[in-house]
């Protein structure tokens, strides 16, 4: 017995089988539902809804948190975490079998928290924020469409329900992000951001192709238990497609210049977008292939790698940009690389990228939010440069903001400090050199974050006032808005070390994820890097401290060339525009001529040539049908005659 | 109730309908369209009847009927579908009551007949029943032509700008591939033993080089239906001139034809020639994805471009018909079904804003959702269904297609899959320049502009957008019925499914 015992403990990476949902998880469908129904009904009903449908919307995610919590206590006193519930046969063609089934383990029950938790106290914020725009009850339809997506996304029990929920939220997010579609620049951002999706989604769909063709399954306990199975070469291609997909979702190099462009949609929008829902995404499909994942060294050194980039891409522009809202996106971009740099290095750091995740998910809720009471109370201003002085008129955003900036930064004992430095540690543990490339990025990474985030909360709450002359007494902001930052605040504050030290024990219940490896002692203690880490973070916030706390010039100001780059993104958008965008546009265009001048002009002159010159193909359209009629014979003649030839063998 | 005559009585019904309807007097239009759409009704509750009779697990071919017609040339009015054919009798009878409720105002624009515009529209229908119905070659040529007549009338006499070019150049284009199918038919009929009959033919042995011609014959009038690059350019024409509701009918069903023709006739009568040709179709199919998708991003005028998104849709039906795996093949059939669906209501609400703005150019649009939401947001949705979004049926055919193809063929899997990202850029394009953005001031000063979706029009879109959605989630009553018939094809092509290459996972873990 014991020895039946110790050898299940020992093989966590053996294989994934998953129990069948009873009792009160055979209703986990209900989480999708009712933020789906709620939706449904505000859409349909129009503006009958709009008295009330802001509160349904509002009550729809309440409901599914409760629920969410409820089946969470439920899942820990299983024996084994993870637990199916098939709908009904979604595809059935051959030996192709998708099922229409959702999954409920420990990593979807994190996501399932965060998104309907957070997600309820942005609904709640909203409410407030969005209480003077005529589309508010189309906010909160667009609002619940984008949980449900997301939460089938993360509850699905196969790659498909996953593509399902993946595009559903790229429509959710598109609509939310055009939601004001009467200005061009929204309507552009929403289609820039479904677009750059949909090449992600492309590469996540071949992937699922991959999978049926090599395994004839896309259930994801069949594939796990699989990929063993397939060679090398498959797999990382696989996990290039998937990579594809996630880094389109979450905004990671190459496909992030959507994300920032996202900031055209109300700001409850990208609190969502950026805290709860959509960017976390792809972590998730990450995380939840770790199988696929954790079977090729080629692939996680690229996955680490697309981390490193990204989160210092994010740091660098993040330091050059003077609006609030996309400095802050720049600063989730950046972000996210960090948990793409812990799922990459696979092992324990799945757990660690998650937990990240996590904390993320509040202080970065916490800090749009305040970004949002900010601009409510400043004629929805965004230039930092046209701030400052705030602390003394808006005490609560201020100091909420303050728990998100400290978290953010990764102060002691805010939550990113137990969030974040976990993932430098561990990719100080790689093999050899790469150990000091990743491990420094990352170092570089937090003393970078520090600086700007300092640099926007200096310029904003503290230093001399800078504001336009139409503003004369900024106003904190009504309750319903001040309670969800409270409350996130208080999250960015506690959530770090309580998820730090529970959630990575609740996740090794999670089927496969975790597999073991071979763990290399780090390069440097970790005594010292944490101690690093610290150290540059004072340092970068010190020295952003410094430079800002007299305020800034309110006019752009000449810079140099790293400057200049990282305020164009570094040249990311030209890059698209000169390679993707216009060489796009002029081959439609000269495809358009093509084909009204070559292909139909072709087949035209082929009838001129066939009917004996343009002057009988004119005689040929005066709409006479007994013209036709004796053309129709003179061809059939022609061919059976052809054909009769053929018969005799002369032709074939 | 499957000894009811169902095919023979639902060919003949809407062309007695369109008798009455043609000889009410004209000036009572509004009786003609009343009764036209109650007979159109009709026909939808006895097409219902029929799909519930038929037996998903019966004989391929089923509600056989046959009648001597000439005998002496072995020509009989014999009438037998399959789950291919049926699934397309149910969308013709879906979709001609809501086309004709959607032309209530259509005719009064020209200055024809109006009772006879709603006339031709059964007529259309009979003749379009009967090419799907038919299970005799020769009285599937018969229909296969006849169908041109009332379209040809429909777009010439009451289209828009340049439809006589448009109605000619359909004619025309019809007709050449008409022809060769002819002398294919004739052909057939020489070395098939003097026989029309369908089941018959299948069993006939052709020697190689024959097969190759005859496939030829039949293929080339069916590309050019269908439409398949490079035969395509009269459809941008013909549909940009045509009413909207013809139009609808023209892409929706008409073209089908053309696909269902290659798997009624070219996959089981030319089995070897299909495969010999196959490469060739493929390449087509992909030509058509990305080319017609990248025309249909750079159209100025909204018909034209939603012609173009047919074409690349048809792209895909072919690749999925000439991939040979039952994935792909159940795919290319559910698409045909939900293309019709979609492009169907795309048309439809097209044509909506077109009537109301009293131009197709899309420059003349801009900033319209601010007028009529709930038309933009229609028009939104036929989009998304067109970009084939999970949630919406196209998405479950698109991927049946996609991923049966991958399965033999990866690069043509992998080109077409591109095509995903076209039909955003196409799709979204097109909503922004019309329903987004700074709203158009010559838009406000148009009176029709201010009035949203009237209560006929909201029951024109709805049934098709709850279509839509209920196949998006539960496709299964579909596939069922087309599954069998898809796999008869592919026994007759002598094709199986590959198994997975690591084999199957369940062998594995036993």
């Amino acid at each position: 017995m014991d020895e039946i015992l110790t050898y299940a403990q020992a093989e966590p990476a053996g294989t994934v089988a998953y129990a069948e949902a009873g009792g009160l998880l055979s209703s986990v469908w209900l989480l999708v539902a009712i933020p789906l129904v709620s939706a449904a009904i505000l859409l349909l009903l129009g503006r009958r809804a709009d008295r009330w449908g802001h509160w349904l919307g509002v009550a729809a995610i309440g409901a599914a948190f409760v629920l969410g919590l409820s089946y969470f206590f439920q899942l820990r006193g299983l024996e084994n975490k993870s637990v199916e519930l098939s709908l009904w046969d979604f595809i059935t063609v051959g030996d192709l079998r998708v099922d229409f089934g959702l999954l409920f383990d420990p990593l979807a029950a994190v996501f399932v928290l965060l998104i309907t938790g957070v997600g309820f106290l942005i609904h709640l914020y909203a409410v407030e924020y969005m209480a003077h725009d005529e589309g508010r009850r189309r906010f909160f339809a667009y609002f619940n469409l984008f949980v449900a997506a997301m939460l089938l996304l993360v509850l699905g029990n196969n790659y498909v329900m996953l593509y399902f929920g993946w595009e559903g939220v790229g429509l959710a997010s598109y609509l939310l992000i055009s939601f004001w579609y009467g200005r061009p620049s929204a309507a552009t951002a929403g289609k820039k951001a479904f677009l750059m999706n949909r090449v992600g989604d492309a590469g996540l769909a071949i992937g699922i192709f991959i999978m049926f063709a090599t395994l004839g399954t896309t259930q994801y306990d069949e594939v796990f238990n699989g990929v063993g199975a397939l060679a090398g070469g498959t797999v990382l291609v696989l996990g290039l497609l998937l990579l594809l997909g996630a880094a389109g979702k979450s905004g990671q190099f190459p496909l992030q210049a959507w994300l920032p462009d996202a900031m055209e949609g109300p700001t409850p929008v990208s609190a969502l977008i950026h805290a709860a829902t959509m960017v976390t995404a792809g972590v998730y499909l990450i995380a939840r292939s770790n199988p696929v994942f954790s079977a090729n060294s080629t692939l996680q050194l690229v996955v680490v790698s697309v981390g490193a980039i990204t989160l210092l891409m994010g740091c660098l522009i993040g330091a050059a940009k003077d609006d609030i809202k996309r400095v802050l996106a720049w600063s989730t971009v950046s972000q996210i690389g960090y948990m793409f740099l812990g799922v990459g290095l696979g092992g324990a750091a799945y757990a660690l990228a998650i937990v990240h995740l996590l904390a993320h998910g509040f202080f970065k809720a916490n800090m749009f939010l305040g970004a949002g009471s900010v601009m409510h109370g400043m004629n929805d201003q965004v230039d930092i440069r046209r701030f400052g002085g705030l602390s003394k008129y808006m005490k609560v955003t201020w100091i909420t903001f303050m728990m998100g900036w400290l978290a953010i930064i990764g102060m002691f004992p805010f939550s990113g400090f137990f969030s974040k430095e976990p993932i430098i540690v561990a990719a100080f543990e790689r093999e050899g050199w790469t150990a000091w490339l990743f491990g420094g990025a990352a170092l570089l990474g937090a003393g970078l974050t520090a600086f700007y985030m300092t640099r926007l909360f200096v310029l904003t709450f503290h230093g001399p006032k800078r504001w336009t002359e139409d503003i004369e007494h900024p106003h904190e902001s009504p309750k319903l808005m001040t309670i969800p930052l409270i409350l996130l605040a208080i999250g960015s504050v506690g959530a770090g070390f309580l998820l730090a030290t529970s959630v990575p024990d609740w996740l090794t219940a999670t089927a496969g994820l975790g597999a073991q490896e071979e763990g290399h002692e780090a390069v440097l203690s970790h005594t010292v890097i944490t101690v690093l880490s610290l150290l540059v973070t004072v340092l970068g916030a010190g020295l952003a401290w410094m430079l800002f706390r007299n305020g800034t010039a309110t006019a752009p100001q000449p810079a140099g060339v790293l400057v200049t780059a990282a305020r164009r993104n570094l040249y990311t958008d030209a890059f698209n525009e000169a390679v993707f965008e216009k060489p796009g546009i002029f081959l439609t265009r000269a495809l358009v001529f093509i084909d009204n001048r070559g292909v139909d002009g072709l087949v035209n002159g082929l009838a001129a040539a066939v009917g004996g010159g343009s002057g009988r193909l004119r005689r040929l359209q005066t709409g006479f049908v007994r013209s036709y009629a004796t053309s129709i014979l003179t061809g059939a003649l022609l061919v059976v005659a052809a054909f009769l030839a053929v018969q005799a063998g002369w032709l074939a | 109730m499957s000894d009811f005559p169902f095919l023979s009585v639902l060919t003949v019904a809407p062309l007695v309908g369109a008798l009455v309807v043609a000889f009410l007097p004209r000036r009572r239009p509004e009786l003609a369209k009343q009764v036209a759409f109650a007979w159109s009704l009709l026909v939808l509750v006895l097409s219902v009847v029929m799909w519930v009779s038929f037996q998903v697990d019966g004989d391929r071919l089923q509600f056989r009927e046959s009648y001597p017609w000439i005998p002496t040339w072995g020509v009989s009015f014999t009438f037998a579908a399959d789950g291919i054919a049926l699934v397309m009798l149910m969308l013709i009878a879906v979709l001609v009551p809501l086309v004709i409720l959607a032309s209530w105002h259509d005719a009064e624009a020209s200055k024809r007949s109006v009772p006879v515009y709603f006339a031709l529209l059964l007529i259309l229908e009979s003749t379009m029943i009967g090419v799907f119905a038919a299970a005799d070659v020769f009285l599937f040529y018969v229909f296969f032509e006849v169908m041109l007549v009332p379209m040809y009338f429909l777009i010439g006499s009451y289209g828009g700008h340049q439809r006589q070019y448009a109605a000619v150049k359909f004619f025309l284009y019809s007709l050449v591939g008409g022809l060769f199918m002819l002398a294919a038919v004739i052909g057939l009929w020489v070395v098939g033993g003097k026989t029309f009959d369908w089941q018959t033919l299948t069993q006939v042995d052709i020697s190689t080089g024959t097969e190759r011609w005859l496939f030829l014959g039949f293929f080339l009038a069916f590309a050019i239906k269908a439409p398949f690059f490079p035969f395509h350019t009269w459809l941008p024409d013909a549909g940009g001139a045509a009413p909207a509701g013809a139009a609808a009918l023209l892409v929706g069903v008409l073209d089908k034809v053309g696909t269902f023709g290659i798997l009624r006739y070219c996959l089981p009568l030319f089995p070897e020639a299909s495969k010999w040709f196959a490469p060739w179709a493929l390449a087509l199919g992909l030509i058509g994805i990305i080319y017609a998708a990248l025309l249909a991003v750079g159209q100025s005028d909204l018909k034209r471009l939603v012609s173009y998104t047919s074409i690349a849709h048809f792209g895909f039906i072919g690749v999925g018909i000439f991939a040979f795996t039952t994935q792909a093949g159940t795919g290319a059939v559910l698409y045909m079904l939900n293309h019709g669906l979609a492009t169907g209501l795309l048309f439809l609400v097209v044509g909506m804003l077109i009537a109301r703005r009293g131009s197709a150019l899309i420059k003349d649009f801009g900033g319209a959702g601010k007028l009529v939401p709930l038309l933009a947001g229609v028009l939104f949705f036929a989009g998304l269904a067109s970009l084939a979004l999970p949630g919406t049926a196209p998405f479950v055919s698109e991927f049946l297609v996609l991923i049966g193809t991958f399965t033999v063929n990866k690069p043509v899997a992998v080109i077409a899959t591109l095509g995903i990202i076209l039909a955003a850029a196409y799709v979204l394009w097109m909503i922004q320049r019309t329903t987004q953005g700074t709203l158009n001031p010559e838009l406000t000063e148009v009176e029709a502009m201010r009035r949203d979706l009237s209560l006929r029009e909201k029951v024109v879109v709805a049934p098709l957008i709850a279509l839509i959605v209920l196949l998006g989630f539960y496709p299964k009553p579909v596939t069922d019925v087309i599954n069998p018939a898809v796999q008869a094809t592919m026994q007759d092509v002598g094709k199986t499914d590959p198994a997975p290459e690591v084999g199957s996972v369940q062998e594995a873990s036993q």
